[in-house]
């Protein structure tokens, strides 16, 4: 499934009566990457699980490549070719790596999950450990790989760096770089670590109680201390 | 970084083939010792084999899938009163009757998974009694087909092979059930193993990620539930084949309650515990009760209880535990 484009407009969403996401629009282009900055609780995750179809959302659209998914479920979305990397992993702990990427191959030859393996060597090795048994860090690419064997034309990752060791966040950076370099997926990318953010997308939003504030190139707001300031509360980078 | 036990991570595909064949053996060699060295019991060994069947049937839905039920005996009984009526009905080759008891139990699994799947949790469960219950009152009210409360008698399957009769001493029945149970055991384990199987195991654990990744658990759960009805029909089949009666208790709550516990107590979502577990209860019930005819039960019930409470994951769980720790042992004692 090639790169596709995505275009939300006026999303908002939440759960049960508490509105989270309010007016949210963006855009992003086949291929393009975008990085989602914004203080905890601001909605980033909000609104990588709206996307996906797991909140509910009252108001606004979401189009893949033109086409409206806004009324399909998330096996729609799914299919339609958003793929979610969820802030909390959620492998399937009682199977082993090459298990659950069984599972993420849908109707794709078993041979597929190779191309697993080539992204993220370390699974390999681990192939027929017990995800109950993998690191926080091969817990992280173990979810991406699964997803990825989906071929997502755009690819969701949602804090894929929290809590891990420097020497894995840059292996995961190199892997995820690999897979926006091809240009096979638009990737969206919810990150803490401002530097990991600002180097990996071009464009970059930020969100403050769910609605966006701040939207532009990564290099402007790398330059600008003051929005760092006010809306990540960093006052500036090296 | 956290690293994983080593014997836990020492598993190879090697390991895995040579521990299947090894255990594929022990069955072979079990099923044989028995031939030999209780040949005045092999008609309950033929039944033990028949409802092995249902209670790996059941291991495929309720062990590998999630999904509450305490009516699988409707799919066993389906297929063997089909293959009770079309061996009355002159079809009597003993391999086509097992594929028609396959079939029926597919078909009745289908109707059943269509109809339980719109439910979760206790919800499910209660389908499912509804529906062994239905299918038993059904069956007793359809007297011109199934004979009612007498059930069906007087077939008469043709020899083995053209050659060995099912005879009085059951010996043909007995070995034609250990070939297919090891022949559908075989089948279940690559099914198990495959990347449907994960599915299945995916959905069990977390259906919400599953969906997120794009697939539908029902048409998923549904063709699982097809797949448990065939297993299921062919153990009812061969229930019909060797005793030649089948009567309204192959369609009954009690039988569908026993397969779970039977089930319970080899260990859930292990196929070898399906089989353990049938075992050990069929040869307690056989040998209690023959000593004890009106409080055997009581002795299955503590036993049960003492499992859940000692051994949660089962008699399987609890052998697959004390096999780690033997091989963990040579490693601990070396330099």
């Amino acid at each position: 499934m090639p790169a596709a484009s995505l275009d939300v407009r006026g999303l908002s969403a939440g759960y049960g009566q508490t509105h989270v996401l309010e007016d949210v629009s963006f855009s992003v282009p086949a291929g393009g990457r975008l990085s989602i900055l914004g203080r905890n609780g601001m909605g980033k995750t909000t609104l990588m699980a709206t996307l996906m179809g797991l909140t509910r959302r009252y108001a606004g659209s979401i189009g893949v490549d033109g086409r409206d998914v806004t009324g399909l479920r998330t096996t729609g979305r799914a299919r339609g070719g958003i793929g979610l990397v969820p802030q909390t992993r959620e492998i399937f702990k009682g199977l082993t790596v090459e298990e659950n990427l069984f599972v993420g191959l849908k109707d794709r030859p078993r041979r597929a999950i190779e191309e697993a393996y080539a992204l993220f060597p370390r699974l390999g090795e681990r192939r027929r450990n017990l995800g109950s048994q993998l690191s926080g860090g091969e817990q992280q690419m173990l979810a991406t790989a699964r997803t990825i064997l989906g071929q997502p034309s755009i690819l969701l990752l949602d804090e894929p760096l929290e809590g891990l060791a420097p020497v894995i966040c840059d292996m995961l950076m190199a892997a995820f770089a690999q897979l926006a370099s091809s240009g096979a997926m638009t990737i969206l990318f919810v990150e803490q670590r401002l530097e990991s953010a600002l180097d990996f997308a071009e464009e970059v939003i930020i969100l403050e109680r769910g609605r966006i504030v701040w939207a532009g190139a990564s290099a402007a707001l790398r330059a600008d201390g003051a929005v760092l300031e006010r809306y990540v509360g960093v006052g500036g980078l090296h | 970084m956290a690293q994983a036990s080593a014997p836990m991570a020492a598993a190879t595909p090697a390991r895995d083939l040579g521990r299947d064949l090894a255990g594929l053996a022990l069955i072979l060699a079990a099923g044989l010792a028995g031939y030999w060295l209780f040949p005045d019991n092999l008609s309950f060994l033929t039944r033990l084999i028949s409802v092995a069947l249902l209670v790996l049937s059941l291991d495929l839905i309720v062990g590998y899938c999630g999904i509450a039920s305490l009516g699988q005996a409707a799919l066993y009984g389906a297929g063997a009163y089909a293959a009770g009526i079309a061996c009355l009905n002159g079809v009597t080759e003993p391999f086509l009757l097992i594929l028609i008891g396959a079939a029926a139990g597919a078909v009745t699994g289908l109707l059943m998974g269509t109809v339980m799947l719109r439910a979760h949790g206790l919800p499910q469960l209660v389908l499912s009694i509804a529906i062994v219950q239905l299918l038993h009152e059904a069956a007793n009210k359809a007297a011109w087909l199934t004979g009612g409360s007498d059930g069906l008698a007087g077939m008469v399957p043709a020899p083995l092979f053209g050659l060995f009769e099912f005879d009085l001493w059951g010996r043909a029945a007995y070995l034609f059930g250990l070939g297919l149970l090891v022949a559908v055991f075989v089948a279940l384990k690559l099914l198990v193993r495959s990347p449907f199987g994960m599915v299945c195991r995916g959905l069990k654990e977390d259906p919400l990620r599953v969906s997120a990744l794009g697939i539908s658990a029902f048409p998923v759960l549904l063709r699982m539930f097809v797949i448990s009805g065939a297993v299921a029909g062919m153990g009812g089949a061969l229930g019909a084949i060797s005793t030649q009666v089948v009567g309204l208790d192959s369609v009954s709550f009690e039988l569908s309650a026993n397969a779970l516990v039977m089930l319970v107590l080899g260990g859930l979502g292990n196929l070898y515990g399906a089989l353990i577990g049938t075992v050990v209860f069929m040869a307690v019930e056989h040998v209690v009760a023959a000593i004890d005819p009106f409080h055997w039960m009581t002795l299955v019930g503590a036993l049960l209880i003492a499992i859940v409470l000692f051994a949660p994951r089962g008699l399987s769980g609890t052998l697959d535990e004390a096999a780690r720790i033997l091989a963990r042992r040579p490693r601990r004692a070396g330099p």
